[in-house]
């Protein structure tokens, strides 16, 4: 989830770096100086060999108290402060306060996840809930791998907030445990939010068209040349960071081929992109760059010009996830009749009906092992996953979450109701690739940048892109510094 | 006093040099050992693997490339750099037309308002004017696009960083006109400490604004020119070339690795894909182009120093 919430906050991967003063260097000091920018920052996290810290003892197991946290306790919890915000968290820390008098709950809210919280990992001594997300997110499988992290599963069996007679695993949406899980068992994140996926349009700049939504590739690109012929392109994207294309790209491959090929994608499987189903999906894709429907200079905008451009009505289709709601809420007019579509298939020979949707967790939550108060930070997931905290997420940051349900009797923005709809017609056609969260760079910079990226720019053919795609799943498929998944 | 003087000196020299070492030296020779680790950066423990790291990296395409455009930076930049640079400083300070009763030196009108304009950069954050330019160079409503359009060049639209062929030039320019400003107040100052008189014997002598510019102002800027130099490829190597890179391109670091460099690879590594030995490993690398970049130059531009 990286990729996407590390783009909630406006302004994408900025770092801030600079030279302040520019003072001149000698020569004699310029050898020492050298290479320092490059070096020196890795010195600050170096590992040293912490002692473990103590943990806190169990209290008393009740029907209040399922977890048995102790009363007592102080409980941290570290919040990311992206496009959500942390007004949410928060309002659900004072339910905790609330419910525990007698514990000290030191909250926290940063941009630096990984700056703030590397170091406390190395040296043993984290805090007892993260929220691991943003431009600085840890890896998780390496977080997995060397197990830094708890095993969720007491939270999920443990009794729900709002019901005593439901377990929360009941409660939350498909695919949120499935998530959270790597290989095995164990349930090692919890993501809060739920994101929908898919192609975002203006209702009102359809309807002007005299059009609907199109089900098939062939009804799409005669909306685009209806389009094209107002002066108005088809499609638009963030060409700098391409791997906003298979927001729509993946479930379209899913809907023509079926679930099996997109696992086979996440398992790295050999040729698993040389299904014909992915074959004729990019190449519907290249026809959009081919025939001109891909608004001019596409390729050299970024997530936020990309949206303004396509708010601003230069473009008609824009493949996106749910954020773009909030994110670009100052440029999108109210009239604008937001929607989000379930991608168009190919035609009716398609495996699965028009409707598969890409919806998955995002905001990824995490206990750490050695966490001194890990039950306190599971009490306070399970606080957060109770209906009233769910609604009081929805209503202030106008997105899902992992609760199932949760949108009754509040007023939901266009976009959410449309993402609601969409879940809706969805039903059980809900994929969820993972190779966007099991292999980061593979995804973004690799078949993100380097395939579809060049593929869309009109640089490489379809057949090109596919071979070069296959090349970097091989060699990510025989790379020992990964870590590999399957599904299992 | 003999013995005093030795502690004297000690006394003074322990506090710096124990700094140094602790801040630049051990660093370093941490990283060194790390690159022979498996360290993930995310847990305190890991194993020694040897050479397993570097063997990665010689087989590693991406570092390749990364390498191959950072010394591309290193090598253009402080080319492209100093020589505008010495240009600009050089009319500012000498390369004006001769006014009747005016000095026999002086710059071109104007020159006092130009090396003000030239220094403006200098004064934004390098995020700043990287985020700037990413503006100025986005291909539908950029400030660069628009201004082709306007004069009628509605035919001439690049992609600019969404180009492979242009987003490393594109870039580079960036890091030019961001520093340029700086160095041309160095040089200024450097020349205007060139005594007036060995000037006025080049024109006595019948010497052009080139002649004079090669042949005494070079010569005797050439210190200056040459920690300017070396001062240019560290920027062009390190800290500058990667905010400008994160900040600006696709990806960052491409379209398809076309502006990636070493130091973004090593922050990617290390903080992106949690590896961080083999970051470190891509460090020791680029400590080794560094160094082998510092001789070059301290050897090159040995020369005896002219007093005046």
């Amino acid at each position: 989830m990286g990729s996407t919430s590390a783009e909630n906050n406006g302004t994408g991967d900025t770092h801030p770096t600079g030279v302040g003063r520019r003072d001149l260097i000698r020569r004699s000091a310029a050898l020492g100086l050298i290479s320092v920018p490059a070096m020196g920052f890795l010195s600050a996290c170096a590992s040293g060999g912490g002692e473990e810290q103590e943990k806190a003892t169990q209290g008393k197991k009740s029907e209040k108290n399922p977890l048995a946290v102790n009363e007592t306790a102080p409980m941290e919890f570290v919040l990311f402060d992206g496009g959500f915000g942390k007004e949410y968290a928060e309002d659900a820390v004072k339910v905790y306060e609330k419910n525990f008098p007698g514990a000290k709950v030191e909250f926290s809210a940063t941009q630096k996840i990984q700056s703030t919280l590397q170091p406390r990992f190395n040296q043993g001594n984290p805090p007892d809930l993260i929220d691991n997300s943003g431009a600085e997110q840890m890896d998780m499988g390496v977080l997995v791998g060397k197990k830094q992290l708890a095993d969720l599963t007491p939270l999920l069996d443990a009794p729900s907030y709002d019901d005593p007679g439901k377990k929360v695993r009941d409660t939350l949406r498909p695919g949120i445990v499935e998530m959270g899980q790597f290989d095995g068992e164990q349930v090692w994140i919890l993501y809060y939010a739920y994101t929908v996926y898919g192609v975002w349009y203006s209702q009102k700049a359809l309807e002007a068209l005299d059009e609907q939504y199109p089900q098939t590739w062939d009804q799409m690109l005669a909306v685009c040349e209806k389009a094209k012929k107002k002066g108005m392109a088809g499609w638009t994207y963030a060409g700098k960071y391409p791997y906003y294309i298979p927001f729509s790209l993946y479930p379209m491959i899913g809907k023509v081929g079926g679930r099996e090929v997109l696992d086979a994608i996440d398992n790295l499987e050999p040729n698993a992109w040389k299904h014909p189903a992915v074959k004729a999906c990019f190449e519907a894709y290249y026809e959009l760059y081919r025939k001109g429907y891909v608004l001019r200079g596409t390729p050299g905008l970024d997530h936020i010009q990309s949206q303004t451009a396509w708010a601003q009505g230069k473009a008609l289709f824009l493949p996106n996830g749910s954020w773009v709601e909030n994110e670009s809420a100052k440029v999108i007019p109210s009239d604008f009749g937001l929607t989000v579509s379930a991608p168009t298939g190919l035609d009716s020979s398609d495996k699965l009906p028009f409707g598969t949707i890409w919806a998955s967790g995002g905001e990824p939550f995490v206990v750490p092992a050695k966490a001194r108060n890990g039950a306190g930070g599971m009490e306070q997931l399970r606080i957060m996953l109770g209906e009233a905290s769910s609604k009081n997420f929805t209503s202030k940051v106008k997105s899902l979450t992992a609760y199932n349900g949760g949108t009754d009797g509040i007023e939901l923005t266009p976009g959410l109701k449309s993402g609601v709809a969409a879940l809706d017609k969805a039903g059980e056609n809900v994929v969820n690739p993972r190779i966007q969260d099991w292999y980061v760079q593979l995804q973004k910079e690799k078949i993100g940048v380097s395939g579809l990226g060049e593929m869309m720019a009109g640089r490489i053919t379809p057949a090109e892109a596919i071979k070069k795609i296959q090349g970097f799943a091989d060699e990510a498929a025989k790379d020992s510094s990964i870590k590999h998944y399957k599904h299992q | 006093m003999q013995h005093g003087k030795y502690r004297f000196i000690v006394g003074f020299l322990t506090v710096p040099l124990g700094l140094y070492a602790l801040f630049v030296i051990w660093p370093f020779i941490q990283s060194i050992y790390y690159s022979f680790t498996d360290w993930t950066g995310l847990s305190p423990d890991f194993a020694m693997v040897g050479f397993d790291n570097y063997e990665r990296m010689l087989d590693d395409d991406i570092f390749w490339k990364s390498l191959q455009h950072s010394l591309l930076f290193a090598l253009l930049l402080p080319v492209v750099t100093i020589g505008l640079a010495l240009f600009l400083a050089f009319m500012i300070n000498v390369g004006g037309r001769r006014r009747r009763g005016g000095p026999v030196i002086s710059g071109v009108r104007g020159s006092a308002f130009y090396k003000i304009v030239y220094f403006f950069p200098q004064v934004l954050s390098i995020a700043i004017v990287a985020l700037l330019f990413a503006f100025a160079y986005n291909p539908d409503s950029g400030a660069i696009n628009s201004v082709l359009r306007a004069v009628g060049l509605d035919g001439v639209q690049p992609l600019w960083l969404g180009d492979p062929d242009l987003a490393l030039w594109a870039v580079m320019a960036v890091l030019v006109w961001s520093t340029v400003g700086f160095f041309v107040v160095l040089f200024s100052a450097g020349m205007a400490s060139i005594p007036a008189d060995l000037y006025e014997a080049a024109l006595l002598d019948g010497a052009n604004r080139v002649t004079t510019f090669f042949r005494v102002t070079l010569p005797l800027l050439w210190d200056t020119v040459q920690s300017g130099w070396v001062y240019m490829g560290i920027l062009a190597l390190g800290a500058e070339s990667f905010a400008v890179v994160q900040i600006m391109t696709t990806g960052p670091g491409g379209p398809d690795y076309s502006t990636t460099v070493m130091v973004l690879y090593v922050y990617q590594k290390a903080f992106r894909d949690g590896q961080a030995a083999y970051a470190t490993t891509i460090g020791v690398a680029l400590l080794v182009v560094t160094l082998a970049f510092a001789a070059v130059v301290m050897k090159l531009g040995r020369r005896e120093r002219l007093e005046y």
